[in-house]
């Protein structure tokens, strides 16, 4: 996938006056956040269990390569084999390798947010192997040459006109716009996908050293056929998501559903060990785990570990006042919102995607909702002390703090510019007390009025108070 | 190589010293303790409790839920259904709990024990336990209980012994492990109400990939 997170400004300023997009997001946010709440205050115990979940992910990257040992043996003494790669680049090769091994055409695939970040689909299209993406919502952007806006509900930001539209097109039928039938249609046409294909892909919530076992939670039962019906099937993952036990599991389990989409739990909770038993009668013959690093043991030992204890369930996006006016395309890559605005610079570096960071209100929602309490704006704000230190901070916000700077050294100086600004703007603001244009301020006067100041200076309140 | 160099800057990033044994004691008493993290109250309720936090938990899934009080009914009910629903043919599991049942009165139904293919309309199995928390069913693949029957037919019909439901997962973790001889099957499915997306617009619609309809046989008396 194309990087395009330093396009981020033009991007939202697009996705602001896109009425479609906004209709679309308005989807989301009349959706998740009061199903989230509704979920929580099923469960007394949440916030204690988010308070153990924390720690227990704590736990588990102290003891990470310990854990993803345990996990391998197991993996193996299953019968199944594990892959360990670096880079994206390492885990596209090794799956084209097993593809290629068992000379397959098609490859089924669950959702993954693992394969979007290793851009696989591009890469087997290119060399002979045909992805078919099975998540209704992954098939509908497959169709469209799309990607993901969201880690969980990947094509949030298209209408019923667009599936509709995608639909009449590429299977030929007439065209409707009843999300029933829509459904239908994609079910039929998978269907024989699922049968024919030679390998199925699947993604993994949690990775159980104890058993050697993945699981994956989902809603449509795509994953399962996916992974059942092929003679291959390969659990395409990443290092963080090991968990010792299927105890430990259990405890995530309890809050991903409901701080994703304010589920009780998810339809279909799948545990996969090794490849199908001597006596079973279907099942896959062959078991790969292909676990990818990407920059993830290079965030341990840094002030950006916490991001480990990422369980990638979307409430922090469902949360954020900025996704939620920009959508997720916006952010320019594979991962959107919060978490990825912390991600993102670790991935594909800090050069490409400094804006990310620099993207947020710091409102704080998205560490309230952490069911981790991943302190992300805290995290953010690590990015742009590194973006500073790089000097990559853009010339006008260098220069301006400059100009701060130089005043903020001379009180007085200090003193009258603020006492003069104010009652420019008071004058500007009139009697409304709000402020419709501001010069050079145009990205935030365009959306809203600006409140002008109601009264005094800060220092001469003081000054009167103290008197 | 790859392996190597991920262990390397984990062990470099942790700090870890020329001893490590501390740490791996502490991670081999994590896993042999298998330690049940906080069980929320709801779990932990008596028998009777659980079975009736069960059967609510399930329908609010969008489950049906048909009660039984003996598995000798079972045949007729499953037939019952299958006729309601205009559905001639089941696939059925080989297991011990479905043998024995008595079809003589559903001489129209077409059965058979095979694992499911394409286009089947119906499945008969039988779980291993239900989960009360949440109402979830829990199967397990195994010779006599092939995996493609929990996905691929239109309805997914399931057996469950009353004396089987749990209050908690960790519960149902504890008897798979004393079942299968603490190995693992190839695969173990938590179920919980039928297939479902809101990939359009957030519009849930029941029916995507898996069952579209999930009905459950909860036999009282066992
Ligand atoms: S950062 Fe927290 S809220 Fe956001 S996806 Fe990860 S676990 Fe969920």
């Amino acid at each position: 996938m194309e990087i395009r997170s330093q396009e981020f400004k033009k991007s939202a300023h697009i996705a602001l006056h896109d009425a479609k997009l906004q209709r679309a997001l308005g989807n989301l946010k009349a959706g998740f956040p009061g199903k989230r709440a509704a979920a929580v205050a099923r469960l007394p115990e949440f916030d204690a269990l988010r308070d153990q979940a924390r720690d227990l992910k704590n736990h588990i990257i102290e003891h990470l390569d310990l854990y993803l040992e345990e996990f391998e043996k197991n993996v193996i003494a299953q019968g199944g084999t594990v892959h360990w790669c670096r880079t994206a680049e390492d885990a596209r090769k090794t799956i084209l390798e097993i593809c290629r091994a068992q000379d397959a055409k098609t490859v089924t695939k669950g959702k993954s947010m693992v394969t979007e970040e290793i851009a696989l689909n591009e890469y087997l299209e290119a060399n002979g192997v045909t992805p078919v993406e099975t998540d209704l919502g992954e098939y509908i952007l497959q169709l469209r040459n799309d990607h993901p806006s969201h880690i969980v509900a990947p094509a949030i930001h298209l209408t019923l006109d667009d599936v509709a539209e995608a639909f009449h097109e590429h299977h030929k039928r007439p065209k409707s716009d009843d999300p029933a039938v829509l459904m239908q249609e994609a079910r039929e046409m998978l269907r024989k996908q699922f049968v024919s294909a030679d390998v199925g892909i699947t993604g993994a919530n949690f990775l159980i050293a104890e058993t050697g076992s993945t699981i994956i939670c989902t809603n449509e039962g795509n994953g399962d056929l996916t992974q059942t019906l092929p003679k291959t099937h390969i659990v395409v993952s990443s290092i963080e998501k090991v968990v010792p036990t299927l105890e430990d599991m259990t405890l995530f389990l309890r809050l991903l559903a409901r701080s994703a989409t304010g589920q009780e739990f998810t339809v279909y909770n799948t545990l996969s060990t090794g490849p199908r038993r001597q006596a079973d009668r279907d099942g896959p013959e062959n078991f790969h785990v292909v676990l990818v690093d990407n920059g993830r043991s290079d965030m341990v030992g840094t002030e950006f570990q916490e991001m480990l204890r990422c369980i990638r369930c979307s409430a922090c996006m469902n949360h954020c006042p900025v996704y939620g006016a920009v959508g997720g395309q916006t952010y320019g890559w594979v991962y959107p919102g919060p978490m990825g605005s912390v991600l993102t610079p670790q991935m594909i570096g800090i050069e490409n995607a400094g804006l990310l960071p620099n993207a947020s209100t710091f409102c704080g929602k998205c560490e309230e909702v952490c069911p981790v309490r991943i302190p992300l704006p805290k995290l953010m704000r690590h990015w742009r002390d590194k973006e500073w230190e790089k000097h990559l901070t853009p010339a006008a916000a260098r220069s301006g703090i400059g100009i701060w700077a130089f005043f903020a050294k001379r009180p007085a100086l200090y003193r009258m510019l603020s006492w003069s600004s104010n009652l420019f703007l008071r004058l500007v603001g009139g009697k409304r007390g709000r402020i419709r244009k501001l010069p050079l301020a145009g990205g935030w006067t365009d959306f809203r009025d600006m409140p002008a100041p109601s009264g005094k200076t800060f220092m001469q309140q003081w000054q009167e108070r103290k008197s | 190589m790859s392996r190597a160099e991920i262990f390397n800057r984990i062990r470099t990033g942790l700090r870890i010293g020329a001893d490590d044994r501390q740490r791996q004691e502490t991670v081999q008493q994590r896993l042999q303790a298998r330690a049940a993290n906080l069980i929320p109250q709801r779990a932990q309720l008596p028998q009777a409790a659980c079975i009736q936090l069960f059967i609510e938990m399930a329908i609010e899934s969008a489950a049906e839920l048909i009660e039984l009080r003996h598995r000798n009914e079972l045949s007729a009910a499953v037939e019952h259904w299958l006729s309601e629903n205009g559905i001639s043919q089941l696939v059925l599991a080989r297991e011990e709990n479905l043998q024995n049942l008595d079809w003589s009165a559903s001489s129209s139904l077409v059965r058979e024990e095979r694992v499911a293919q394409a286009g089947d309309e119906a499945s008969l199995t039988n779980a291993f336990c239900g989960i009360a928390e949440t109402g979830t069913l829990m199967l397990h693949s195994g010779p006599d209980s092939p995996t493609t029957l929990n996905f691929l037919p239109d309805n997914h019909l399931v057996a469950l012994s009353a004396s089987s439901i749990v209050g908690a997962y960790e519960e149902a973790w504890q008897q798979l492990r004393a079942a299968s001889g603490g190995e693992m099957p190839r695969t173990v499915n938590m179920i919980t109400g039928p297939s479902r997306s809101a990939d359009i617009e957030q519009k849930l619609q029941m029916g995507a990939h898996g069952p579209r309809r999930l009905a459950i046989f909860l036999i009282r008396d066992e």
